[in-house]
């Protein structure tokens, strides 16, 4: 026993041990995620998020400690942005003609994923700060946490509800848009990048590429708009 | 493989400059992705060259929310009584947004069809 109680010392001082536990957890959400057929109930994050936590419960770790090993993983984040111009270079001829209905579902999307938080909001009887927490939801969270900043919300809040909305999104999408009959995946990976940015975009790259390219599309110009649309959507209100 | 990372990070610390240069609310990888687009039409064989690379990164873009997504599991818990009426609202919220964006992608794709 004391020597298990040196060994976890060492381990838990060292990124070695949460780096790999996160790798495994994930490895495990995407084994049950493969297994399910794919389905995305069975959505991977969700899973190993899920398995971590309660990882840090049963080792009394904090987040801090557990972030010093999957930082290297979080990292990565940036890196796999910048490759979303992958697909979309090689999509760049659907793009193309796809520009008019891309700007019109922008503008339509954007306002009403801000603009239902609001109305909605006030009939689920939420305080006016988290409710302005929850307007810029759908933005990638680094966007999302400055506009939520400058509005008088709480940015910690909003990383929270932006992760929340993007497995939300991620998990329905493939339901509901089989559920209507939609078979372009152009318009479902751009509605779900514009809906649940990168996560939403994750899940549509394990569909279709075209859906991937297009969510990328919808991510990066939904960052763009909700930063616009939140401040003039609160004069409107 | 390496040469790839090198030029992905590249493209991202040159978004990161740019943002922060310009004062733009986009994040600095969303520039980066921009910018790599646009010297992919310059260079169609660094495309074909860095395709592997990037959809291996890609194939596995939901493991990189998980550090994050750990991170909420405390916060959930102290939203205590808000939190089923902002589960409630972000669900309604998330499926009415995107089935207006979907009809609004298709509507307009359709209009413009016929008009071209």
């Amino acid at each position: 026993m004391g020597e298990f109680t040196e060994i976890w010392t060492y381990l838990s001082s060292e990124p070695l041990w949460w780096l790999t536990a996160t790798l495994g957890a994930y490895c495990i959400g995407d084994l049950a995620f493969r297994a399910s057929g794919r389905r995305a109930l069975v959505n991977p994050v969700l899973i190993s998020v899920l398995i971590l936590a309660a990882l840090l419960f049963a080792t009394g770790t904090d987040y801090p400690t557990y972030f010093e090993g999957a930082k290297f993983i979080h990292f990565m984040l940036g890196p796999a942005t910048v490759c979303l111009a992958v697909p979309l270079y090689f999509h760049l001829g659907e793009v193309k003609r796809a520009l008019v209905p891309i700007a019109v579902a922008l503008l339509v999307g954007s306002f009403m994923a801000v603009g239902s938080v609001v109305v909605l909001g006030q009939a689920f009887g939420l305080s006016g700060e988290t409710i302005l927490s929850l307007m810029p939801k759908s933005a990638t969270a680094p966007v999302a946490m400055g506009i939520s900043e400058n509005i008088g919300g709480l940015p910690t809040l909003t990383a929270v509800l932006v992760i929340l909305t993007g497995i939300t999104g991620a998990i329905v999408v493939t339901p509901l848009m089989t559920l209507l009959g939609i078979k372009d995946f152009r318009a479902r990976g751009f509605a779900v990048g514009l809906t649940s940015h990168g996560i939403g975009t994750a899940r549509a790259l394990q569909v279709d590429e075209t859906a991937g390219a297009f969510a990328g599309i919808g991510m990066g110009l939904n960052a763009l708009a909700t930063a616009i649309l939140v401040p003039l959507i609160l004069v409107l209100f | 493989m390496i040469y790839h990372l090198a030029l992905i990070l590249g493209f991202q610390l040159l978004g990161e400059v740019a943002t922060r240069t310009l004062g733009t609310p986009i994040p600095g990888p969303v520039i980066g992705m921009v910018l790599f687009v646009c010297v992919m039409i310059a260079s169609p064989k660094l495309a074909q060259d860095i395709r592997g690379t990037a959809m291996g990164l890609l194939a596995h873009l939901s493991l990189l929310f998980v550090p994050a997504g750990v991170g909420i599991v405390g916060h959930v818990t102290r939203l205590g009584h808000e939190l089923a009426p902002i589960l409630a609202v972000i669900v309604i919220s998330t499926v009415l947004s995107l089935i207006v964006a979907v009809y609004t992608f298709l509507l307009v794709a359709k209009w413009v069809d016929n008009d071209g």
